[in-house]
């Protein structure tokens, strides 16, 4: 269950054109080059990999200091408040330049994923793992928090990359960006509302 | 509220945009030369099956006198979908509308109605206080909001430039350049923007240009004449390309639509060497930026008599290309020319070797051609502002170029027309000529055209 959760968000993460592929398509179609856009989607899925260990991170540590109802509490909040500023806040993510190098591809990728809260609706799941429960109150298992975490935050990461590899190409080779004007629904509000939602969950079971 | 499908009137690429359904109406924005009645934006049925087609059916007043309006924009487009910051959930429904006169800068709402309504005043001294400029003109929606071009300094006469306002609230952000080089003069801008280029052009500071053209500034080959090529990301002036002191007032640029190419068109007004008008090119020749001038439109003799008296000393009109207007597919270049009356269809699949296709014939300072709808009237002024319908079918022209120009060149008056030619045909269209009374004793400048037009996108998407 907690697994098919971690891939079905990767998934979703990895279709909102909003996250990555869509650049690394535009990279591809702009040099005419299929292997940019295939050599650029693998730093996309690093830098929201390090968006999402950053999160696992502050929750093993902050697990091994606080009991497990004070972490999904504090979770809860986060993630409502999150989620509320994203739905009523009208700023978008900023970001200015095409010509991006690798690196830069990466440290965008990290940007977009950490305003978006990309590894936010992994709190739920973080804070229930094993490790992370036992290991209120007990220093000494905080490392397994932490490597249970990575794998959430790796698994989750791969069906991100997987899912916006297969669309990337889907579109670079066959449907042509006109999809966008019809399919690109509105994820981030979609997403913003699953952010609410999650925390109210998060919370109505922390006790 | 974020839309949950993006806005219709966005397109990824072009050639997307190329295929986009016909306007059905136009926004003009008109001015009273005496500044005793506010300016207006003036709507425009561009519907050939209604009933009220070619006719004046929405009119928004402004809250003041004096502003005179001239260029204005969206507050959102094509750009909203680039991957880099995409943001497609907006609405394309602001109008920003800036006061070249008076510098404040108006936002109106379009939305579900014809009629605009005024939803925000920017004032002249925040404008001037947050980015240091004056006298606002150009505006284009791009990455981090929206780029307003600005003739003069504030409170002095320069440096010109560019601010950023923000895409949502509308406040004036600040100046956008962090080092601009040698650059001072400033008129219109636009960019490459899958290659974080900036372009902008030149034209005069507030005292060279206000109480019309200056002989002295012209002769003395004071007014601009160089492009200025930035780092669109860096915000950096990255490199000056002088066309020549004698091409005075380089003023439209038309980058090409399609993101992966890298040239663009420029019009210059008039050369004083021989009063001729031209069309150049900017391309990029390794990493620099260069320049060829590609299209050379001569001055017309003329009888002194029939001259005003700005020009009787030459003997002659010079074409004086105001505008011009690249088609969203990158093949067509229009080009008008305010002195002689003559608005150029120019075929530039090959933007190095343009060929003229086309010509029409309407006003000019000493022809008067009259517009077929009203055979017996001897028009003034000449085709000036020209906009392009996205598919390219359709192409509309007004006649003012600047209060107090209007009134150098064509001192009887200018009058106030605007016309439609049909590009399949290059003929005028009959059925839409609003002129004389239509615009209420203001004279019609820039059109905007429901759901965007050829120079209002920008496309991340080849």
């Amino acid at each position: 269950m907690t697994l098919t959760a971690v891939i079905l968000l990767g998934a979703f993460h990895g279709i909102n054109p909003s996250m990555g592929w869509l650049f690394a398509v535009a990279r591809g179609l702009q040099e005419r080059s299929r292997d940019l856009l295939l050599q650029s989607l693998p730093v996309i899925a690093f830098g929201h990999l390090a968006s999402v260990a950053m999160v696992v991170v502050v929750v093993s540590i902050t697990g091994s200091l606080v009991t497990s109802t004070v972490l999904s509490i504090a979770s809860g909040v986060l993630l409502v408040g999150f989620g509320l500023y994203h739905l009523l806040a009208k700023r978008h993510f900023r970001w200015v330049g095409m010509r991006v190098s690798l690196p830069q591809l990466a440290a965008w990728s990290f940007l977009m994923s950490s305003v978006h809260g990309a590894g936010l609706m992994l709190l739920p799941v973080l804070t229930h793992l094993p490790a992370a429960t036992e290991a209120a109150g007990a220093h000494h298992h905080g490392g397994g928090a932490l490597t249970g975490g990575m794998v959430v935050a790796g698994v989750h990461t791969l069906a991100m990359f997987v899912t916006a590899t297969v669309v990337a190409l889907v579109v670079y080779e066959f449907a042509g960006l006109t999809i966008l004007r019809r399919a690109w629904f509105n994820l981030d509000r979609m997403w913003a509302f699953a952010l609410v939602a999650a925390g109210a969950i998060t919370l109505a079971t922390a006790w | 509220m974020t839309l949950w499908k993006p806005d219709p009137t966005f397109y990824p690429s072009p050639r997307d945009a190329a295929a986009a359904p016909a306007e059905k109406l136009a926004y003009v924005a008109a001015f009273d030369r005496s500044a005793q009645k506010p300016d207006a934006l003036a709507v425009l049925d561009t519907d050939p099956a209604s009933g009220s087609y070619g006719e004046v059916v929405g009119w928004t007043d402004l809250p003041y006198t004096g502003d005179e309006l001239h260029h204005f924009g969206w507050n959102a487009c094509s750009s909203a979908l680039c991957p880099y910051a995409p943001h497609p959930h907006v609405e394309r429904r602001y109008l920003i509308v800036p006061g070249l006169r008076s510098s404040r800068i108006y936002v109106y709402d379009t939305k579900d109605r014809i009629s605009p309504e005024l939803v925000k005043v920017i004032e002249a001294e925040e404008l001037g206080k947050r980015a240091g400029y004056s006298r606002p003109h150009t505006v284009h929606c791009g990455p981090e909001g929206l780029y307003v071009s600005a003739l003069g300094g504030y409170g002095e006469e320069g440096p010109g430039g560019i601010a950023v306002l923000d895409h949502t609230s509308f406040e004036v952000l600040g100046r956008w350049e962090v080092d601009r080089g040698p650059q001072y003069l400033a008129y219109d801008f636009w960019w490459h923007i899958n290659h974080d280029v900036m372009v902008t052009s030149e034209w005069g500071t507030p005292s060279m240009i206000e109480d019309g053209v200056v002989g002295e500034l012209l002769l003395g080959r004071k007014y601009g004449h160089r492009l200025h090529f930035w780092d669109l990301r860096r915000r950096r002036h990255v490199q000056e390309l002088d066309l020549g002191d004698q091409y005075q007032m380089v003023l439209e640029l038309r980058p090409a639509h399609d993101p992966t190419k890298k040239y663009g068109f420029a019009g210059v007004v008039t050369s004083v060497e021989d009063l001729s008008a031209s069309i150049w090119v900017w391309y990029q020749e390794g990493s620099r930026w260069a320049v060829r001038k590609v299209v050379d439109i001569p001055a017309e003799p003329a009888a002194a008599d029939d001259l005003p008296d700005v020009l009787k000393p030459f003997g002659a009109v010079p074409p004086l290309v105001t505008d011009i207007d690249l088609s969203v597919d990158d093949k067509h270049l229009y080009v008008s020319c305010w002195g002689t009356g003559e608005l150029k269809q120019f075929d530039v699949s090959d933007p190095f070797t343009p060929v003229e296709t086309g010509s029409v014939r309407l006003g000019g300072v000493v022809r008067r051609s009259a517009h077929p709808a009203a055979p017996s009237e001897r028009l003034a002024g000449g085709p000036q502002m020209v906009e392009v319908s996205r598919d390219g079918n359709r192409v509309y022209v007004t006649n003012s170029l600047y209060g107090s120009w209007d009134d150098q060149f064509y001192p009887d008056g200018v009058g106030a027309w605007m016309a439609k030619v049909d590009t399949a045909s290059f003929t005028l269209d009959e059925r839409f000529f609003p002129h004389g009374d239509a615009f209420r004793g203001l004279r019609p400048h820039q059109t905007r055209l429901q759901g965007g037009d050829a120079s209002s996108d920008s496309y991340c998407y080849p």
